[in-house]
């Protein structure tokens, strides 16, 4: 069902800015064709039939900012996303990572959580989970929650595995989890490196250094001021000889980086120059 | 009235590529305002596609990247598993949000982001196909006053995405495949 169009462009400006004083949310860099979809689809689920609603709500009912961050920010992910991103990461990247005596790896906008459990995974495989500690952040707490529980329905599980597979993957891949009727809970001990953490690309710091840096999917729902502020923040949190992953449309070409940066072949992975 | 054709349209979806490689070629080579293409894909990786379109056209053909901006004269593709929106200053926001008519890229998302942008001077054309993407994009690029096409349903593969556009929608002109390089072409100016 397509969503209505509410929310005229400058009203669109008018809600992010009360989001941004009321809450800090920061989401007035957001690309902005991308984000008045969001708003204008929040207003048909929540059933809102002007933009005067939403914004009595927004102000008014502080609970409600959740599900509006929730909502309006893309949660849409899927294990092993790009097989073919997993198979060099695997096959690659991380034996790189594996000269190191400690890896330390950053899941930058993780949603919930599948890509980070994907990544367990072949740390597992790659026998390199027992000295790797995958940092896992997102701006919106519900989805680190679910990515923490490492619940997910059972109906993916058949597409999930073949891309597994499509990544190199040999295993059983249901040697990973346990069904319970509709979902399946992905083994413990897969969470025992996980550390998830609430943070804002757009506002918040670097808090520590890393051999990868893992963003994907989420720098294109930014404009390009935004985009460089945070090709800035992973800069500053990665180390030299240090891997920088995008999503497969996502770019450093036309940012500051792009001269200290070297592309790995042809995918979109960068390393960053000593 | 004549307006201004500022970006063409073309959705489609299964039996839609052979019209397209029918087409691109009558396609004159300085065409004043950029075509997008909007096509459903099986496969979520072949980036084969631009390659094999761009050897069918003088135009160039591109997958579209992210905050690219649109130009006369080039032919962009919606890059398979992305939804591909246009921002006011008339670059590419591509975007990973659900999948809208079980379709990503989603041909109603692309049409409809394009009116508001371009309103008017918004042109579509919806070729063959097996679902219903596209009908809402045609139906609000209508409301904004821009021109909708639908391909001849009698001379496409598959004929229900065209039926339905007809059905649902107001349409300026019905096409068939050997028509529509000669409307583009007429549109230059």
């Amino acid at each position: 069902m397509i969503e209505p169009n509410l929310i005229k462009d400058d009203e669109l400006d008018v809600l992010l800015n009360d989001v941004l004083e009321l809450y800090g949310y920061d989401f007035t860099q957001y690309s902005k064709a991308s984000i008045k979809r969001r708003v204008n689809r929040i207003c048909l689920i929540d059933k809102f039939t002007s933009f005067a609603e939403l914004r009595y709500q927004i102000k008014n009912h502080a609970s409600y900012l959740q599900r509006f961050v929730e909502e309006i920010t893309v949660n849409v992910t899927e294990m092993f996303r790009d097989p073919q991103f997993y198979k060099v990461l695997r096959e690659e990247i991380l034996p790189k990572l594996g000269t190191y005596p400690f890896i330390r790896i950053w899941f930058a906008g993780c949603s919930t959580g599948e890509e980070v459990y994907s990544l367990a995974i072949l740390l597992k495989e790659t026998n390199l989970f027992h000295r790797s500690l995958l940092y896992a952040t997102d701006i919106n707490p519900e989805v680190l929650e679910k990515a923490w529980d490492g619940i997910f329905p059972i109906s993916q599980m058949k597409a999930y595995s073949e891309n597994y597979i499509l990544s190199g993957g040999t295993q059983d891949f249901s040697s990973y989890y346990t069904a319970n009727y509709n979902f399946v809970r992905f083994n413990d001990d897969l969470k025992e490196k996980m550390i998830y953490a609430l943070h804002n690309l757009a506002s918040d710091t670097s808090f520590n250094e890393f051999q990868l840096i893992i963003c994907r999917n989420v720098l294109i729902y930014f404009d390009k001021d935004l985009q460089s502020k945070v090709f800035k923040l992973f800069d500053d949190s990665l180390e030299p000889l240090g891997f920088l992953a995008l999503g497969s449309k996502e770019t450093i070409r036309f940012s500051e980086l792009e001269k200290n940066y070297k592309q790995y072949k042809t995918e979109k992975i960068y390393r960053k120059q000593t | 009235m004549k307006v201004k054709t500022e970006v063409f349209l073309i959705g489609g979806s299964a039996g839609s590529l052979k019209v397209l490689l029918e087409v691109l070629p009558n396609i004159k080579d300085n065409l004043s305002f950029p075509i997008i293409i909007i096509l459903h894909r099986k496969g979520s990786s072949d980036s084969m596609l631009a390659e094999l379109l761009n050897s069918r056209t003088n135009l160039t053909v591109v997958e579209a990247e992210e905050k690219e901006k649109l130009m006369p004269g080039y032919i962009y593709l919606a890059p398979p598993d992305y939804h591909l929106l246009i921002e006011k200053d008339q670059t590419i926001s591509l975007d990973f949000s659900e999948k809208l008519n079980y379709s990503r890229p989603s041909i109603d998302i692309t049409f409809i982001s394009a009116s508001e942008i371009y309103r008017e001077n918004t042109i579509a054309l919806l070729l063959s196909g097996a679902n219903t993407d596209g009908v809402d994009g045609l139906n609000i690029i209508k409301e904004n006053n821009g021109t909708t096409l639908v391909q001849d349903p009698l001379t496409a593969e598959v004929d229900f995405m065209p039926k339905q556009a007809i059905m649902q929608a107001k349409i300026d002109l019905i096409l068939e495949p050997k028509q529509i390089a000669a409307f583009i072409n007429q549109l230059n100016v």
